[in-house]
């Protein structure tokens, strides 16, 4: 409890500072002083405020070793309350929306892994319950190149043998704290193509939905071209959902993805 | 100076506090070495000395650290052996640069001419700077060759990105031969060499030992107190490799990154690392752990004292949990 008062305090001064600023300032506070910022903000998270809270936390690594598959963690404080909406933009990437997280039934934490095309912020914009935007970031530098080049399944073809095969698993006991008690791993075998290669049109998983043995959604996710090929996703839970997962989607050509998964 | 030369009143006298404090001095030099590059960026000089380590056995050792601008890029250490019919280098670096300083090295320390080139593996401060040995037959094995040709282009480029200037005309000119392994014997002039072609750091790990001298040039399969690079790893043919060089009567052990060592404690360290990290991998992987989580578990305090920690680790991670992760994942029903 402790440590989050002392987040909110901090986030709040933030928000003062990042407020006093914005008037001046055409970075609109944004910590990383990046020129696309105020347009991307227009863009993707439209006329509700934003505001840069460090109760967003999103981690990554501090240059991508492989710039195909670059892993991203992010997760909201329990002190926003409910979170409606996750938004994974990156600034310098050629295609700047990741993906779109709802949590619905499942804690506002996501962790994926995306193609970088240079170094750039990586921002994790989330909508709570009253419209506001609270975003957070980190920085990854790169030498470039992950959007630009074709998957190693794209290159063998090898990826028309595994189109859309599910593999996953429900963990429990989990070792990565906070409030958390199971976590589903997924992946999804999918060239995900950018679009940005000669000759090979975008190709990508859009949508996945995860739902209970019941067949209730309990999240929902809106993938882009930007999510790494073969895409592995970490959906966690305050309770472990009962009776195994299901996972349906679509990429953009309409193939159905559905798997079960315990 | 002064006060500890006036403790010295005579000549022996000076000579003994000499011999007490030089191994101090060179613990010192050492620890300042892993932090300190030993090349002149200025000059463009990456001051390469030749250290013998047995009579014509000579290593040139490059800074224990990763690669940045101010070593040059080279962490790496190279070697050559005078036969009596002339010298055979072991690798060339990682740049023209120092192709050409190691060449001139070699001509201020022998007067034989360079006879051979050998490459122990792919990767690119091994024969980047073949350029200056382009009158010379390069070998290595068939594997090393087309993982030079299919990967030179890239490492070039990242060199460059890494190192700039140092890199000024750097451009492949790959091994020109197969050497012929499965002999497992290879003579030049007076010297029988035991060549050992192993694999786990890369597809292709060759071992060269001098029989008279008993230096053994191991390559990229041990790192002496310095992280490994895992780009193309095979962990459990990693360990396999080391397993049979402990069976090897190996003496003095040239690894290619970090210090040279004659009591095995770099295979031993190289050893305790990789199976510390195929378990600690293998636990994360089936605990659920996501790579950033890995990223930022704690890692026992020897290896994190390692030279080039802190990028080598990150590399380690990105190359080799998503293998980990897939086995700890099955295979979904899929919904009709």
């Amino acid at each position: 409890m402790k440590r989050r008062a002392c987040l909110a305090a901090a986030s709040s001064l933030w928000a003062a500072w990042a407020g006093a600023a914005a008037a001046t300032d055409p970075f609109e506070g944004d910590p990383y002083q990046s020129l696309p910022w105020a347009d991307m903000r227009r863009e993707y998270l439209g006329a509700a405020v934003a505001e840069f809270d460090l109760r967003v936390v999103v981690q990554g690594p501090a240059f991508a070793e492989d710039p195909m598959n670059v892993p991203i963690s992010v997760r909201a404080d329990p002190s926003l309350g409910r979170v409606e909406q996750i938004v994974v933009l990156v600034d310098r990437n050629p295609i700047r929306r990741v993906l779109v997280y709802q949590p619905m039934q499942a804690l506002p934490a996501l962790s994926f892994r995306f193609k970088l095309e240079q170094a750039s912020p990586v921002r994790a914009a989330v909508q709570t319950a009253d419209g506001r935007w609270h975003v957070g970031g980190t920085w990854v530098d790169s030498a470039g190149g992950g959007c630009t080049v074709s998957g190693a399944s794209r290159k063998d073809g090898s990826w028309t043998q595994t189109l859309g095969d599910v593999s996953g698993k429900l963990f429990s006991a989990a070792p990565w704290g906070d409030g958390t008690s199971a976590r589903l791993r997924l992946r999804v075998m999918h060239p995900m193509d950018t679009g940005l290669v000669n000759g090979v049109p975008a190709f990508y998983v859009n949508r996945l939905s995860v739902r209970n043995a019941a067949d209730q959604e309990l999240a929902r996710l809106q993938v882009f071209e930007p999510v790494s090929e073969n895409p592995v996703f970490s959906f966690d839970f305050a309770q472990p959902p009962a009776g195994g997962m299901r996972i349906v989607g679509t990429d953009n050509n309409g193939n159905r993805i559905g798997s079960r998964v315990e | 100076m002064s006060a500890a030369g006036g403790a010295a009143t005579n000549h022996s006298g000076w000579r003994h506090w000499l011999l007490a404090v030089m191994p101090m001095l060179l613990m010192a030099t050492s620890a300042l070495a892993q932090t300190a590059p030993r090349a002149d960026m200025a000059r463009f000089d990456y001051r390469l000395a030749a250290r013998q380590l047995a009579p014509g056995v000579y290593v040139v050792e490059g800074d224990n650290a990763d690669f940045s601008l101010a070593n040059g890029c080279n962490i790496i250490n190279t070697g050559f052996i005078v036969t009596g019919a002339g010298v055979v280098v072991i690798n060339t670096g990682p740049s023209k640069r120092y192709g050409e300083q190691l060449r001139l090295l070699i001509a201020r320390t022998t007067t034989e001419p360079v006879v051979q080139v050998i490459h122990l593996n792919l990767h690119p401060d091994y024969f980047l700077g073949n350029q200056a040995f382009a009158d010379v037959p390069r070998y290595a094995t068939a594997a090393t060759r087309a993982g030079i040709a299919r990967e030179a282009a890239a490492y070039e480029t990242n060199l460059f990105r890494l190192c700039g200037d140092w890199m000024l005309g750097t451009e492949t000119l790959g091994p020109d031969r197969d050497l012929d392994v499965a002999a497992g014997r290879w003579r030049v002039g007076q010297r029988e060499f035991v060549l050992r072609e192993l694999r786990g750091h890369t597809a292709s790990d060759l071992v060269l030992v001098d029989r008279a001298s008993g230096v053994a040039f191991v390559g990229g399969l041990a790192f002496s107190r310095r992280i490994p690079t895992t780009p193309h790893a095979d962990v459990s043919a990693w360990l396999a490799s080391l397993g049979s060089l402990d069976a090897m009567p190996l003496r003095t052990v040239v690894p290619s990154h970090g210090p040279v060592f004659d009591d095995g404690s770099g295979l031993a360290q190289t050893q305790r690392y990789l199976r510390w990290l195929d378990g600690h991998f293998r636990a994360a992987a089936e605990g659920g752990l996501e790579m950033n989580e890995l990223l930022r578990a704690p890692v026992p305090a020897e290896f994190a004292a390692w030279a080039a920690f802190q990028t080598e680790y990150l590399r380690n991670v990105a190359h080799l949990y998503p293998r980990y992760e897939r086995q700890a994942l099955k295979a979904g029903q899929t919904l009709r």
